[in-house]
């Protein structure tokens, strides 16, 4: 049996870069990421890792540092969280645009005003446009699954990959993950190498200008790319059940055979959702909770298959997008049912922003709400539950 | 699942004591959690940290609101923090103070379940001369709650103290000798 | 309107817009971009390469016989070399005479 080790998800997530044996990390400390940059730092410092680790005077720096080291056909890596994220936004939109397969940890957190290190999505939300591969992590065994995924994928589709764990509700837990034998990693995920790559041996040009002429062309090709990206994230998740046996799915589900209504949710709250699942299922209500595991390129296919004969989702989204129709994942659900014949009702709920806990016994609540929706239509396109009237 | 909050004030040692409860028994073969009440770091102030132990995994991400199990590092916390809120009559209170029974109960609200007390300051100075209680107290909580076992614990903090970890593993098999159970 | 603004097949652009081929830029023809023409009496000149130094796009090259020589290939026009020659050996000249 592989052997489980108590760790702070944080210093797991480290130690699965660490083992990915990447080249250079380049970063900026921002809470809660920070425990991950420093003990990859650490790991540096003491000689365990043959790593370039480059201090940075901002998170701009910190990903044109990755893109830099990435065209040369270095394998990096950074992490970043919040306003972090945003005082990189500029490069980010470099990097997948140059094909560059950076990855990053973003460790989710709140975006200000007013201030805020707790967690919530409204980070990620602002770069959904951006051009990345997005997953999202559970708990702290997929927070390192998935880091060994994001090499795999980012490698072979040449796209930046974004694993995203919740601040401090799974960051800074302790709990028991195992990790991947090195021997196994080392065949999952070989040395990298890019046939085109910034070598003084055979000069390329990158980063050249997108005259009218050709802009749209370069933007066609990087949305197929992405596009492109899911039969190989598949690929990657189906080679890395062979080794462990741990399933991964772009839009996984609980409980949703027979189920007359369901939650939608991405991240680590997913897990509290399906306590409240086992406690209405006990009662005898036919709940059960879809899981967004890929966030970026959205899986519209799976995610209406996942869904089955369901009458009402309710998707709870962890963010505002201010002015719009929903929040982020609410819009993004009803447009890929718009795809489809059968739509059920959808009841959109912002919840858990700035880490407020959104409990078992929370979920329970907006299931029984859900329940509501099945004879009453939503009077508003989305509501922000739980907040003081 | 047993679940575990942790009072103490910032510096005391809490989201430590938490992590090494989780540690060991996580490396005695069950699933366990632990994580601090997120937020800025205050010295002082008063700070909560908290536990979950189960023979199977555990599926939860939030605070706990309904704890089997309080551990007080801090004889002055139960009179500024309703350290009792939420706990379990079935369940068990771990103190650490120098006061008898019935004043035990008193400031614990007429708690009626189980208490276990030692006077950690008192040890922890003695074999630490810091009154840092953390590690002490986790022999009260050995005693009391019987989770975890003595040889897990030992490892855990090796690990994560070192060279001092001989004196904290002194102090807390003092604790396990001179912990109360009423 | 034009249909096709397309310069290249979105299929057979390099990963990420690369270029792969190096230096093509010498390819590029900017001579057409000139309404003046730099002309060199080779009587006055004497030779110095300040031209050379100072021309934007790098377009004099020395013959044989030691002068500067513009490649009108590159040559926009600009009438910097022109207007520092010590000399006064460049004129410029108008592309239609």
């Amino acid at each position: 049996m592989t052997k489980k080790f108590a760790k702070e998800v944080s210093i797991a997530v480290a130690e699965a870069v660490a083992q990915c044996k990447v080249d250079v990390i380049s970063a900026y400390p921002i809470t809660p990421q920070t425990h991950i940059v420093e003990h990859l730092a650490e790991l540096v410092n003491n000689g365990e890792l043959d790593a370039e680790y480059i201090p940075v005077e901002s998170e701009h720096a910190a990903m044109s540092a990755c893109i830099g080291a990435a065209a040369t056909g270095a394998r990096t890596f950074t992490s970043t969280s919040a306003q972090g994220l945003l005082l990189m936004y500029e490069t980010l939109f470099i990097a997948s645009g140059m094909r560059l397969p950076i990855v990053m940890a973003l460790v989710n957190r709140s975006v200000s005003a007013p201030i805020s290190i707790w967690n919530d999505h409204s980070d990620v939300m602002s770069m959904r446009d951006a051009g990345w591969i997005h997953f999202f992590a559970e708990n702290g065994q997929q927070a390192v699954d998935l880091i060994y995924h994001a090499y795999k994928v980012a490698e072979k589709t040449l796209l930046p990959v974004a694993v995203n764990i919740d601040g401090f509700i799974l960051s800074h837990v302790v709990e028991p993950v195992t990790f991947l034998d090195q021997n196994l990693l080392d065949k999952y995920l070989p040395p990298l190498k890019i046939k085109y790559k910034l070598d003084p041996k055979n000069p390329i040009t990158i980063g050249a200008i997108g005259v009218p002429e050709i802009y749209t062309e370069a933007k066609k090709a990087q949305d197929e790319a992405l596009k492109a990206s899911y039969k190989i994230i598949l690929q990657a998740w189906k080679d890395f059940e062979k080794l462990t046996g741990r399933k991964y799915l772009p839009v996984e589900t609980y409980q949703m055979e027979d189920a007359e209504v369901a939650i939608v949710i991405m991240g680590s709250l997913a897990e509290n959702a399906m306590n409240a699942v086992d406690i209405l299922r006990a009662k005898g209500k036919k709940v059960g909770v879809v899981r967004i595991r890929l966030w970026r390129p959205f899986p519209t296919k799976d995610f209406l298959k996942a869904i089955g004969k369901v009458k009402t989702l309710c998707v709870v989204d962890r963010a505002v997008s201010h002015g719009a129709t929903g929040g982020p994942v609410g819009i993004e659900v009803r447009s890929a049912l718009y795809q489809s014949n059968k739509r059920p009702r959808v009841l959109n709920l912002i919840a858990g922003l700035s880490g407020r806990d959104v409990t078992k016994e929370d979920f329970v609540e907006i299931f029984e709400k859900t329940f509501e929706t099945l004879t009453k239509k939503p009077t508003t396109p989305y509501e922000i539950y739980g907040v003081k009237e | 699942m047993v679940e575990i909050r942790l009072h103490g004030r910032g510096g005391q040692g809490a989201v430590t004591s938490a992590e090494l409860i989780a540690v060991a028994a996580i490396s005695q073969g069950d699933y366990a959690q632990a994580f601090p009440s997120f937020g800025p770091e205050r010295r002082g102030a008063p700070v909560q940290a908290f536990a979950r132990i189960d023979k199977n995994p555990i599926r939860s991400r939030e605070k706990i609101y309904e704890p089997d199990v309080i551990l007080v590092l801090d004889p002055t916390l139960p009179k500024i923090v309703n350290i009792t809120q939420g706990l379990k009559p079935s369940g068990i209170a771990i103190l650490n103070s120098n006061l008898p029974e019935p004043e035990l109960r008193k400031l614990l609200h007429n708690f009626q379940g189980k208490i276990a007390v030692v006077d950690a300051t008192k040890i922890a100075i003695e074999e630490l001369g810091l009154p840092i209680t953390n590690t002490t107290m986790l022999g009260a909580f050995l005693k009391a709650t019987g989770l975890v076992s003595l040889e897990a614990i030992e490892q855990a903090i090796t690990a994560r103290f070192g060279r001092l970890a001989e004196k904290n593993i002194k102090a807390l098999k003092r604790a396990i000798d001179e912990t109360k159970i009423y | 309107m034009p249909k096709d603004q397309g310069l290249i097949s979105w299929k057979e652009l390099a990963p990420g817009m690369y270029i792969l081929e190096p230096g093509n830029s010498k390819k590029f023809k900017t001579g057409d971009w000139r309404a003046f023409r730099p002309v060199l009496d080779k009587d006055k000149c004497i030779k110095c390469g300040m031209c050379y130094i100072l021309c934007p796009d790098i377009c004099y090259q020395q013959d044989q016989d030691g002068f500067f020589i513009c490649n009108l290939f590159y040559c926009k026009g600009c009438g910097i070399c022109a207007a520092n020659c010590p000399k006064k050996a460049i004129t410029m000249v108008l592309e239609e005479e």
